[in-house]
């Protein structure tokens, strides 16, 4: 599934990375533990948190994550943006919360993996 | 100026700190901290600083010094200390952190107690506030807060998987300004240095952390100043003009 799917179908905002929305979604990781989600999430997934701190780009780029999304409407930092855009990774911004939002994700055929 | 060795455990708590035992008092904490051999203390309640002066008038004719402080919760729920020279001081900051308080009552059967409590180990309030909740504060506007206020800024207990820089952020973030960071009596300076990338851009400091009267000094950091001020401790960290850290004690 394409991120681009995701967007529409949940009607995310888009504050980083319009321009990579054709990347695959191999699957999801939820965490709000940056340590945690380095350890455990694969590469491809979706990741659902609610830190808006910079630090979750790196995280992104070194997992190799497909994207993403902040919960609970929360707007990530400046500085989260603007180097979410240098590293083209894809930001995306929910009203819902983490579990409202995984339930949906799960709906539409997305899994954990590991 | 003379510049000679102060034993500092710049992490305790008090009777305040909803998970701090009631044994915290002013009195016995000063106690403890001279039967101790402890030079400076820093007093760091979770979110609050309202036992800072009680402290500091318990340390009266003591021969220790009581710098006020705060352990902040940031957004990230990162532990950060602040440490001042001036209890005006810790109380501004105080005063930014209550109004950044996520809301909620404390309850006292699943926290603990809060207890504002007087220089002779009386009761003087019990604070509702959750304290041991979040602030709305992210890490860079609160450390920038502590320095415009005269402050220093602490990263806590780095090397816990809860609460610390580590934990939440994944790794030491680029543009964090803290002075130090604080290792806890669980680990050793050593092993952090070679297991956390990034460590090198800070001085560590070791302290204990003590929410017990019997934690108290189970990690301290001996500097070589000339007095035991917030600007002097600063240079102390920095190696600057003959001031430096001469030991981190604790750890395993």
């Amino acid at each position: 599934m394409e991120l681009k799917t995701i967007v529409e179908k949940l009607g995310l905002e888009v504050k980083a990375g319009e321009n990579a929305l054709n990347r695959q979604v191999e699957g999801g990781y939820g965490s709000d533990l940056l340590s945690d989600v380095i350890a455990h999430s694969e590469k491809g997934d979706v990741w659902i948190t609610l830190q808006v701190h910079q630090n979750i780009v790196a995280v992104a780029v070194l997992k190799e994550l497909a994207g993403i999304i902040i919960i609970g409407g929360k707007t990530p930092l400046e500085e989260t943006i603007a180097k979410a855009r240098k590293e083209g990774v894809v930001i995306m911004t929910s009203s819902l919360s983490a579990f409202e939002l995984s339930g949906r994700l799960y709906q539409m055929g997305l899994r954990g993996r590991g | 100026m003379m510049l000679r060795a102060f034993r500092a455990d710049l992490h305790v708590h008090t009777c305040l700190s909803p998970c701090g035992e009631l044994e915290m008092t002013p009195k016995a904490i000063v106690r403890t901290c001279r039967e101790k051999g402890i030079d400076v203390v820093a007093i760091c309640d979770h979110n609050s600083a309202e036992n800072v002066v009680s402290v500091r008038r318990a340390a009266k004719n003591a021969n220790l010094t009581v710098l006020p402080g705060m352990e902040v919760t940031t957004a990230e729920e990162v532990h950060v200390l602040a440490i001042f020279n001036r209890e005006d001081q810790a109380l501004a900051l105080q005063k930014w952190v209550y109004e950044h308080l996520l809301p909620g009552e404390n309850d006292e059967d699943l926290f603990g107690l809060q207890v504002v409590a007087n220089e002779l180990d009386e009761v003087d309030a019990i604070v509702n506030k959750l304290l041991i909740g979040a602030t709305t504060l992210p890490m860079n506007p609160l450390v920038d807060r502590i320095h415009t206020l005269g402050g220093l800024a602490v990263a806590s207990h780095i090397d816990r998987d809860s609460f610390s820089v580590i934990s939440q952020l994944g790794f030491i973030p680029d543009d964090l300004a803290v002075d130090a960071l604080e290792i806890s009596p669980r680990a050793s300076t050593a092993t952090i240095r070679m297991q956390i990338p990034g460590v090198e851009r800070f001085p560590l400091i070791t302290s204990s952390d003590a929410h017990r009267l019997d934690e108290i000094g189970k990690a301290c950091t001996t500097f070589f100043l000339p007095e035991a001020t917030v600007g002097e401790i600063r240079k102390g960290l920095q190696g600057a003009e003959g001031r430096k850290i001469v030991e981190t004690e604790g750890g395993l």
